[in-house]
């Protein structure tokens, strides 16, 4: 299994019945593949529906009915559409259970960083800062290092998205959850050790006595 | 006096140095046939308000890429390289404002508000010169409305008085602009008389709306 599958299954895990939630585009948008079937749950798109389905395909495809990537999309007999002041009211609401994101910096304060490199990269923060500031859950769903560099820090060094946000951060080696003392292990890979984990993240790790592996 | 009008007629309308808000989403829900009389009029320095800056062959996309845009105020340009591009060369001034604040940024103009209080952005570069506001214990940005001399909006199915349906996702930043603009063209996918819509559909009422032009049938 590739590292990015890991994570994607792993996050998949994460869902509850009944859920409205908002995948990111990428990584996050894979975790869609690997929701048990016995769970149910609402998919919203930031750009105007609840109720996504998959890619369209051929004869389903609505030129007038595209996800927040511009792909085109299906949409469930539960589905709604709705303008943008009403999307956005249903994530900085609260309605929103839970939110799957990709980030370029996290740290252990649960502060994120993922909608600007200065002078390098600067796309925006779309719907970003507000998913994070009103989704009830918010996980960070990424890949722990980028070449050989953690992506988990202290403090980040990146302008924010927003701060304190993060409740939840899983990669392909480890599931960590952000606690007011730091972040703490719940769950690391049959792959590495405990000091092999701590090595490749710049944060400090709480490991808890009741550590177990990351099963997907 | 019919709101029907050519494309021609509403070219007539556009002037350097406005201010035009313009919906869509990557393009979805944006009148590219307004967009065509738009880069015909040649109006130069615009200042465009939208989601984003679409793609470079598409929407608000191709008006960045024909140089008619002074300054844009968005929530994403990723899509389009081209507005990065201008960006760091100093010949465009691009205002990023996240895409809820920035909705409501555009509904508190055009609902006659003073402005909105929101949590998104404390803490991070979007708080910059603006006013915070603690509201029971929480920490708010006061951010400011926005108004536009002309929105461009596209319909779905528009009756001719302009009342107007929007299918899908082709809504996003329709309704909103549409209330926020001193003169507000609709173009119309599919033009129908009025009295035939069903009245419980309409999401922007044709009283707001002062020009038609067909992107359509």
């Amino acid at each position: 299994m590739n590292p990015k599958e890991i994570i994607a299954k792993r996050v998949a895990k994460e869902f509850e019945n009944n859920q409205l939630v908002n995948l990111g585009i990428g990584l996050p948008t894979l975790t869609a593949n690997y929701i048990d079937k016995d769970i149910k749950v609402t998919f919203q798109s930031e750009n105007g529906m609840v109720g996504m389905g998959k890619l369209a395909v051929d004869d389903e495809i609505k030129t007038d009915i595209t996800n927040a990537g511009g792909q085109f999309v299906t949409i469930g007999d539960e589905g709604a559409f709705f303008d943008t002041s009403m999307s956005f009211g249903l994530i900085r609401g609260g309605h929103v259970d839970v939110t799957v994101l990709g980030a370029l910096e996290v740290d252990q304060h649960g502060n994120l960083a993922n909608w600007i490199v200065p002078g390098k990269m600067v796309p925006g923060m779309g719907g970003a800062m507000d998913l994070v500031v009103g989704a009830k859950k918010v996980i960070v769903a990424m890949l722990h290092t980028v070449k050989g560099k953690s992506k988990i820090l202290k403090d980040c060094v990146l302008p924010l998205t927003a701060k304190g946000v993060v409740d939840m951060i899983i990669t392909e080696l480890a599931v960590m959850e952000v606690t007011k003392e730091g972040l703490l292990v719940k769950e690391i890979s049959e792959s590495i050790s405990v000091k092999e984990l701590q090595d490749m993240t710049d944060a400090k790790l709480i490991i808890p006595e009741n550590l177990v592996y990351m099963k997907v | 006096m019919s709101k029907v009008v050519s494309l021609n007629k509403v070219k007539g309308l556009f002037k350097d140095d406005m201010t035009i808000m313009i919906g869509g989403f990557l393009g979805c829900g944006t009148g590219e046939a307004l967009i065509d009389t738009l880069i015909e009029s040649g109006a130069k320095n615009l200042t465009i308000i939208g989601n984003d800056t679409s793609f470079v062959d598409k929407g608000i996309g191709r008006l960045i890429v024909n140089n008619q845009v002074k300054k844009v105020i968005a929530s994403h340009i990723g899509t389009n390289a081209e507005t990065g591009r201008l960006m760091n060369e100093g010949k465009l001034e691009v205002e990023l404002s996240p895409q809820g604040t920035l909705i409501e940024r555009v509904r508190a103009g055009g609902f006659g508000l003073g402005g909105i209080l929101t949590p998104t952005g404390v803490g991070t570069l979007v708080e910059e010169n603006k006013e915070k506001i603690t509201v029971e214990g929480v920490e708010y940005l006061l951010e400011l409305p926005l108004r536009a001399n002309i929105a461009l909006i596209k319909g779905s199915v528009v009756d001719d008085f302009g009342n107007t349906i929007y299918k899908g996702t082709t809504k996003n930043f329709n309704p909103m602009i549409a209330m926020a603009s001193d003169i507000v063209i609709v173009g119309s996918q599919t033009l129908v008389e009025a009295g035939t819509l069903n009245k419980d559909m309409i999401m922007t009422p044709g009283v707001v709306v002062d020009y038609i032009v067909r992107e359509g049938k």
